[in-house]
């Protein structure tokens, strides 16, 4: 079985030490970025879990912001959390459902709505900050509040969501469709009673994972919402709240103590990352759960 | 009835259809109104003027002349075209350097006359005064107040928007200083975000990218102040130890951190298109003797590379908007960098870090919204791009 | 001459048993067809004599297939190097996304050879060898996408036959084509079978009966019987060939 003359001799070898070569650098530099990122995780954890404790999450911050707990920060970021969830969601799936299921795939609109929520996609975070300042909280009027914020950060996740809704709600087969339609359903009980319920779990998980992004977000809440220091809980969706990166930011560039500040710095820290896990992993979780669930159907 | 309700509710799906657009057009009307509001507004100061001796042939200055002026930089009229005359400055503060508080009065009732007086008699003086203690009559002239131009704003070369008399609005220092930061955040996670993909895509066994896969969404999610506050803890102190640096704050720092935050984009990008070439290509190249790297870079990277191409220039994209933690290591100095170990600043950094400052409705307010124009503009060409080339990929495809 | 010997070959996919105790000798220089129902396992055992159900995961051979006498699954054989030897033709024409001329000297490429006149020379007898050289001669550096289907299929051949294989494996490769152009392959083949041991995959009996010498019927992953062609087209000793051939099932 040898090879023909034609061929230099030992290009075989050659070729062979070149995928060696090539394959080695594709692993030193994946190994790289995997010791990288547990390098970040690693030294967050190491040095904020010895910061948390109970009364750092339950407490206000005291001292000038050089003692005390991250309990108004925690509270507030979840209620951004909250209100973007009531902004985005509700329209991010009607969005989705409209573009997935009424409009015409191949017309214009379905392609000019896709280019825009692409386009929004992609504006930076602090833009969506300065829009929220120009148009919520001067122009409406709402000032620095929850309600400003939870709009801002709301239109912020929109496009996640909608494509999300949509991509799930295009992986089910028209038969489905056909099936319920076949039966007598209107457009709309087929989308309630077939589509939406088998599309839900991969809708939940982009949902999860918009939540996860929201909570991290600091630029768009800079100006429309977050509070250098407000140690009550707000009281209703027109005060302004803390929330944890704003107060990671403030604590660890504008502090006033370093050395009392740092450790404080470390555990909001943690906790930011510790959120991010969580939704992380509960929305993986979900994916699988769901997964089975129709598999065994 | 139920008809009716069919079609209320396609009615507003349809409309939570073009929410995106809606969103879109409300962006870009209220950036740009605040921001060309910028346009409207005067060189000097509002309310004041810059009184001259009326001797003095200088009728025009700009605004970094001002600023050069009033920092004492420029210290003679002939500098200006005007007469060989030293340039004496003088600022409302400097009133009781000239008078006693009894003879402006309690309430500066006599500064007007006394200030006016005090140009008209000193050829070579330049007064910074409110409009209304310049007294015509007594012999002054003005400088010519302008409204900011264009030119100033896109090709100036000083951004001081705090500056009195006359504020600066130079954006090149801020574009550059984006420009380079977001360059040299590519050059790094470039080869990094390559090399994974293909590895992921091609080479990893399975339970290793399933390990890897979940790992770059982490990469992904962690908030952007956390890797601006890991960069400000870690990676600052130890850019300044290995380049000797005055300080680590820097746009060597910046770009470090956004490399690492483009880096998932960029991975997940081109590892789905590396995974999208069909199987049939990778079989016909390996049944004619290729390796499988001969397979990966002949036949599976190119016909994968508006995939690829895609992933990178969202990663710049990305690299280009992001705000917090550039704001929180590159060290902020607004000037056009000539290196990337000096600090520097970005477009969004600025406008986090000086909106909270500036009053609303003014030319700073006004002029950081037309830097959100820009990024917007920015960011929007980026996308454009994208959708042309996977466009572009789709056509070939069919 | 025996070119390839297969001797009690046993393949897995994980569990499942999909090809059981196979043993055959396939001549040099003839046309080898196997046939039988889908699943039978026949394109399974095909692809085992170019290795290429190597890239399945969870797969498991035993038994020894041998070509030129060389057991190809021992560890010192680079299969790389066995593959620039057998070549191979797919199902549904697979060309790179690039020129003709590229798709053709693709396999020299990778093999080492730099010479450009030599590859411009090897390319044209290649596409004259799979009679495209006339269709194609005035526009090789276009895409090969922009030739029909039956041309794309033959340029595939014409790209296996360019790095000199000794044995080219064809799996289905006219079942995506019109008659037309399913004429033209199998003439292509007949003229080829001077040149290289073929064997062919092909759910349809007319061709296997008009191309090959020998033929193969698999069921359930076994071989069922192996003969002359003529033999068992029209005299067959098992009742299932006999009853696949006259159409009874499959």
């Amino acid at each position: 079985m040898d090879s023909l003359p034609i061929y230099p001799s030992g290009y075989d070898n050659r070729k062979r030490r070149t995928q060696a070569v090539a394959f080695g650098v594709f692993r030193i530099f994946s190994l790289f970025i995997v010791i990288v990122l547990f390098a970040i995780l690693g030294f967050i954890i190491y040095k904020g879990a010895g910061v948390i404790s109970w009364d750092f999450l339950t407490k206000a911050p005291s001292d000038g912001m050089t003692s005390g707990g991250i309990f108004p920060a925690i509270v507030g970021t979840l209620l951004l959390m909250l209100g973007s969830a009531i902004v985005a969601f509700p329209i991010g799936i009607m969005s989705g459902i409209y573009m997935n299921e009424y409009a015409s795939k191949t017309g214009w609109a379905v392609k000019f709505i896709r280019l825009m929520t692409n386009n929004l996609s992609g504006v930076p975070s602090i833009v969506f900050g300065l829009f929220g300042m120009a148009l919520f909280v001067k122009y409406l009027g709402f000032g620095d509040s929850i309600l400003a914020g939870s709009l801002t950060l709301g239109l912020l996740s929109l496009p996640l969501v909608i494509r999300t809704t949509e991509e799930a709600l295009k992986d089910i087969p028209d038969g489905m469709r056909e099936g319920s339609l076949a039966l007598g359903a209107t457009k709309l009980q087929t989308i309630w009673k077939v589509v939406l319920p088998m599309g839900m779990p991969r809708i939940i998980t982009g949902l999860i994972l918009s939540l996860g992004r929201v909570s991290g977000e600091t630029a768009p809440i800079l100006f429309t919402c977050a509070a250098y220091f407000f140690p009550q809980l707000p009281a209703s969706v027109f005060d302004q709240c803390m929330a944890l990166p704003y107060h990671l930011y403030v604590i660890s560039t504008s502090g006033t103590d370093i050395e009392a500040q740092q450790p404080i710095a470390y555990g909001t820290a943690l906790v930011l990352i510790v959120i991010v896990l969580v939704i992380n992993l509960l929305a993986g979780r979900f994916r699988k759960y769901f997964e089975n669930k129709l598999k065994m159907k | 009835m139920k008809k009716f309700f069919e079609k209320a509710v396609r009615w507003l799906l349809t409309g939570s259809g073009f929410i995106t657009s809606i969103v879109i057009l409300l962006i870009i009307g209220f950036l740009f109104t605040e921001g060309a509001g910028l346009f409207r507004e005067h060189v000097i100061e509002e309310g004041y003027v810059l009184a001259l001796n009326k001797g003095n042939p200088v009728k025009v200055m700009t605004a970094e002349e001002i600023k050069a002026v009033f920092d004492e930089d420029m210290t003679d009229w002939s500098q200006l075209g005007g007469p060989d005359l030293p340039i004496e400055i003088f600022r409302l503060e400097d009133a009781d350097k000239y008078f006693t508080e009894q003879q402006l009065g309690k309430h500066y009732e006599f500064a007007d006359s006394l200030i006016s007086g005090l140009v008209a008699s000193r050829p070579g003086m330049i007064a910074f005064i409110p409009e209304s203690m310049a007294d015509a009559d007594a012999g002054l002239s003005f400088i010519e107040d302008k409204t900011i131009s264009p030119r100033e704003v896109f090709a100036g070369a000083e951004w001081f928007p705090t500056a009195t008399p006359a504020p600066l609005f130079g954006m090149w220092p801020l574009l550059a200083g984006t420009l380079w930061v977001s360059l040299f955040a590519i050059l790094f996670a470039l080869p990094f975000g390559i090399s994974i993909a293909v590895y992921m895509a091609e080479v990893a066994p399975p339970k290793m990218r399933g390990f890897l896969k979940p790992l770059i969404e982490l990469l992904n999610g962690i908030p952007s102040v956390v890797y601006g506050f890991f960069g400000l803890i870690v990676i600052v102190p130890i850019l300044q130890q290995v380049f000797g640096l005055p300080v680590g704050e820097s746009g060597l720092a910046g770009s470090i951190v956004l490399a690492i935050m483009a880096l998932p984009t960029i991975v997940t990008v081109a590892e789905d298109a590396m995974r999208n070439c069909p199987r049939s290509l990778r079989e016909a190249s390996l049944a004619l003797g290729a390796t499988h790297w001969q397979t990966i870079y002949r036949v599976v990277i190119p016909s994968s590379m508006s995939g690829i191409a895609s992933g990178v220039v969202l990663g710049i994209g990305r690299a280009v908007g992001e705000t917090m933690a550039v704001l929180m290591v590159t060290g902020n100095a607004a000037v056009v960098p000539t290196s990337i170990l000096e600090p520097l600043r970005t477009i969004p950094a600025t406008i986090a870090a000086e909106l909270g400052e500036a009053p609303a409705g003014g030319a700073h307010y006004q002029s950081l919204f037309l830097l959100g124009v820009i990024l917007f503009f920015i960011t929007f060409m980026i996308n454009l791009c994208v959708e042309f080339i996977s466009a572009r990929n789709k056509a070939k495809n069919s | 001459m025996e070119k390839i010997e297969a001797r009690d070959v046993n393949f897995y996919y994980g569990d499942f048993h999909a090809l059981k105790g196979i043993s055959m000798d396939i001549p040099q220089n003839k046309v080898v067809a196997f046939i039988g129902p889908s699943g039978c396992g026949k394109s399974t055992f095909l692809r085992l004599f170019n290795r290429m159900n190597d890239l399945v995961s969870g797969s498991r051979l035993k038994g020894s297939i041998k070509i030129d006498g060389q057991d190809i699954y021992a560890p010192e054989v680079e299969v790389d190097e066995l593959r620039k030897n057998i070549g191979m033709v797919f199902q549904r024409p697979n060309p790179f996304p690039k020129s003709i001329f590229d798709n053709i000297a693709y396999g020299l490429r990778v093999n080492g050879i730099k010479d450009k006149d030599f590859i411009r020379q090897r390319v044209e007898e290649s596409l004259r060898g799979a009679a495209l050289w006339d269709e194609v001669k005035d526009k090789l550096n276009a895409s090969a996408y922009a030739l029909s289907g039956g041309q794309q299929q033959r340029l595939c051949i014409a790209r296996a036959m360019a790095v000199s294989p000794s044995v080219l494996l064809m799996d289905e490769p006219a079942s995506a084509l019109d008659p037309i152009s399913t004429a033209k392959v199998e003439e292509l083949i007949c003229e080829l079978r001077n040149e290289v041991t073929i064997v062919i995959v092909t759910h349809n009996m007319q061709q296997a009966a008009r191309v090959s010498d020998r033929t193969a019927f698999f069921y359930m992953g076994e071989m069922v019987e192996y003969d002359d062609t003529k033999t068992i087209f029209t005299n067959p000793h098992k009742e299932a060939t006999q009853n696949y051939i006259t159409g009874r099932f499959g």
